[in-house]
């Protein structure tokens, strides 16, 4: 069953969406509000990034740094360094895909309090194509020591996640999407910066479970595989992880040794990703079977969110079908 | 602008020359790092932290201080000596550079060690967050008499990055930001001319709405009044190109580029050889200074 702090009724024909990018324009907005240290720096893709809210009603506090991503992460290291909190935002291709020794060396290294927001993430970016979807930012960025890496699930998560990066002291870089999204939590859902939060429970009448372990967009279409399995014969779960770093271990340990066997699913390459980081820590403590959804080492392409996120075999359709084979 | 007088001028050449000399030991105890660019830019570094600089060296946080933004990172060898002798630290830990376990790290590393402002050694990044700190102290306090020094390397005005900092400075009009450019005209490969040539380098800054100053990078009274009529620019950032001499002071190791990444022994040969080079560097910088010891004379 769905955690009651869900909205009503998800279903594929009802379900509301949205981009979460909207939910960091107003998250910001809030940040800047109840915070005066709050800057934003953004690279010519204000309106794009939804910064736009932000630098309307502060704009002695935005800074437009033009279409150069090297030097926003590092004028943000410097802001941080005088006691700014700066969220910088562009696309993720271009930040942290562009900008990634920057952020290295002047945001991690230094241990900054800079906030770096990727729009655009995943294969969903649909028709601008494969140089626009970054599939490979939660890899670069939970390589980095002092990051923490956040892929929220939707528009609430989102501006929840925003609200917390400004509050947490460090760097944190989290990404969001382009497309509309389904919102599947509600301003009352639960959200902290490394906590994972079981999403739907499985009906314990049946033998045969499965744990399905999601983070970001993809949340919605784990929940309907959920709904699915447990219609027919197979107890499965859902647990959202959009902290990928810190991963919540005592959570993903509990939720291993309950199911014994695992699906994960991501927008994202699954070399390096919330697949990758599930895999790395399990094989450690609880080995456990597992198949990881998410892209196969391969390139994006043009096409609209819904059919690349089918063709790429992160759909519900795709979670069923390996559910159904990892504990076969 | 404060004007130095000859006692003073005198004063800091000495305290440059003790700069230097820490330098070659610094540097031969490591047994790796970069002999050039730290001897060059002695003077430079000395005249910041012994007569321009607001700084506290027993309160390194101080708010209220000016920042010194290392942009070229490999020449810490030259910021470490100098704030040893300023009395961020003791001498003594000079000598553990590069060592495991030391706070002074082959590239500085601002959580490791106080009075360092950032990490560095990747280049070009220095400049854009000199440029940060600008923006934000001028967003909180646009009286405010805060100087930003960054100072970067020739060779390292070839990352593109510079030049993304620098549009952003002259779009925002940062009269609180200070760059001093060691020209001393190496890098790694060669003469910076025959790598990626830079010239016209002062008209590619002033294009970019920069104040721009040549100086004698090795005269503390030509750098004090560039860095005075920097500091009295009214709407520009501000650039001084220090024409510099790479490893200036020790004549047997100065303009050759071959110096840039190698400490005294482990240099060319052609002039000293390997065992002798940091002796030989040790008593040319006393002898410049007038400080002759029993064993330079033997």
């Amino acid at each position: 069953m769905f955690a009651d702090h869900l909205q009503p009724n998800l279903s594929p024909e009802t379900v509301e969406r949205t981009p979460n990018r909207n939910g960091y324009g107003e998250g910001l907005l809030e940040a800047g509000k109840r915070d005066e240290r709050v800057v934003a720096l953004c690279c010519d893709l204000t309106e794009s990034t939804r910064t736009n809210l932000f630098a309307e009603e502060f704009p002695q506090r935005f800074v437009q740094v033009g279409i150069a991503e090297q030097n926003m992460a590092s004028v943000g290291s410097g802001m941080a360094a005088m006691g700014k909190i700066p969220f910088i935002a562009s696309y993720a291709m271009f930040s942290p895909g562009r900008s990634w020794e920057q952020i290295r060396t002047t945001i991690a290294y230094n241990n900054s309090n800079v906030k770096i927001v990727g729009a655009h993430a995943g294969v969903s970016v649909g028709p601008d194509g494969a140089t626009h979807q970054a599939v490979e930012d939660i890899a670069i960025m939970r390589a980095l020591p002092n990051m923490v890496v956040i892929a929220p699930a939707d528009v609430h998560e989102a501006r929840k996640a925003t609200l917390a990066a400004a509050k947490y002291e460090g760097p944190v870089y989290f990404r969001l999407g382009r497309s509309n999204t389904p919102v599947v939590t509600t301003p009352e859902s639960p959200f902290m910066i490394g906590k994972a939060e079981r999403m739907f429970s499985r009906d314990d009448a049946h033998e045969v479970k499965v744990g399905i372990v999601v983070t970001g967009s993809l949340l919605f279409y784990a929940l309907m595989a959920a709904k699915e399995l447990n219609k027919n014969g197979i107890g499965a779960s859902v647990l959202h992880v959009p902290t990928i770093k810190p991963l919540d271990t005592e959570a993903l340990e509990a939720f291993a040794s309950e199911h014994g066997a695992l699906v994960t699913v991501e927008e994202h390459q699954v070399i390096g990703g919330l697949g990758s980081a599930v895999a790395e820590h399990l094989s450690e403590t609880i080995p456990t079977k597992m198949i990881r959804l998410g892209v196969h080492d391969e390139f994006g392409q043009s096409g609209e969110p819904d059919e690349l996120i089918a063709h790429y075999g992160m759909d519900t359709k795709a979670i069923l079908e390996a559910a159904r084979k990892v504990v076969g | 602008m404060q004007y130095l007088t000859s006692d003073e001028v005198r004063a800091l050449e000495l305290k440059a020359n003790s700069i230097r000399q820490s330098i070659i030991e610094m540097l031969t105890e490591a047994g790796s790092g970069h002999t050039a660019g730290p001897l060059g830019m002695a003077d430079v570094f000395t005249l910041l932290y012994f007569g321009i600089l607001k700084h506290d060296p027993l309160n390194p946080d101080w708010e209220e201080r000016d920042r010194v933004v290392l942009s070229n990172g490999h020449i810490c060898p030259v910021l470490y000596a100098t704030l040893a002798h300023a009395g961020y630290f003791e001498m003594e830990e000079l000598l553990t550079l590069r060592k495991f376990g030391s706070r002074l790290q082959g590239h500085p590393h601002r959580e490791a060690l106080p009075g360092i402002e950032t990490s560095s050694g990747p280049l070009g990044s220095g400049l854009s967050q000199a440029v940060g700190m600008a923006l934000a102290e001028r967003m909180d306090n646009p009286y405010s008499s805060k100087f930003f020094y960054c100072l970067t390397g020739d060779g390292e005005l070839n990352e593109g990055q510079i030049w993304e900092a620098v549009m952003l400075a002259g779009k925002e009009k940062l009269n609180n930001l200070i760059v001093i450019v060691d020209r001393n005209g190496i890098q790694i490969d060669g003469y910076t001319k025959d790598v990626m040539p830079l010239e016209p380098l002062a008209e590619k800054f002033e294009a970019f709405n920069f104040d721009v100053q040549e100086v004698d990078g090795h005269s503390m009274r030509a750098l004090n009044d560039a860095i005075g009529k920097a500091q009295a620019v009214y709407s520009q950032p501000s650039l001084i190109i220090a024409h510099t001499i790479p490893s200036k002071g020790v004549d047997v190791f100065e303009r050759d580029f071959r110096w840039h990444g190698n400490p005294p022994g482990k240099g060319p040969e052609d002039r000293v050889s390997r065992d002798k080079q940091s002796a030989v560097a040790l008593e040319k910088l006393r002898t410049l200074a007038g400080t002759i010891e029993p064993q330079d004379i033997s």
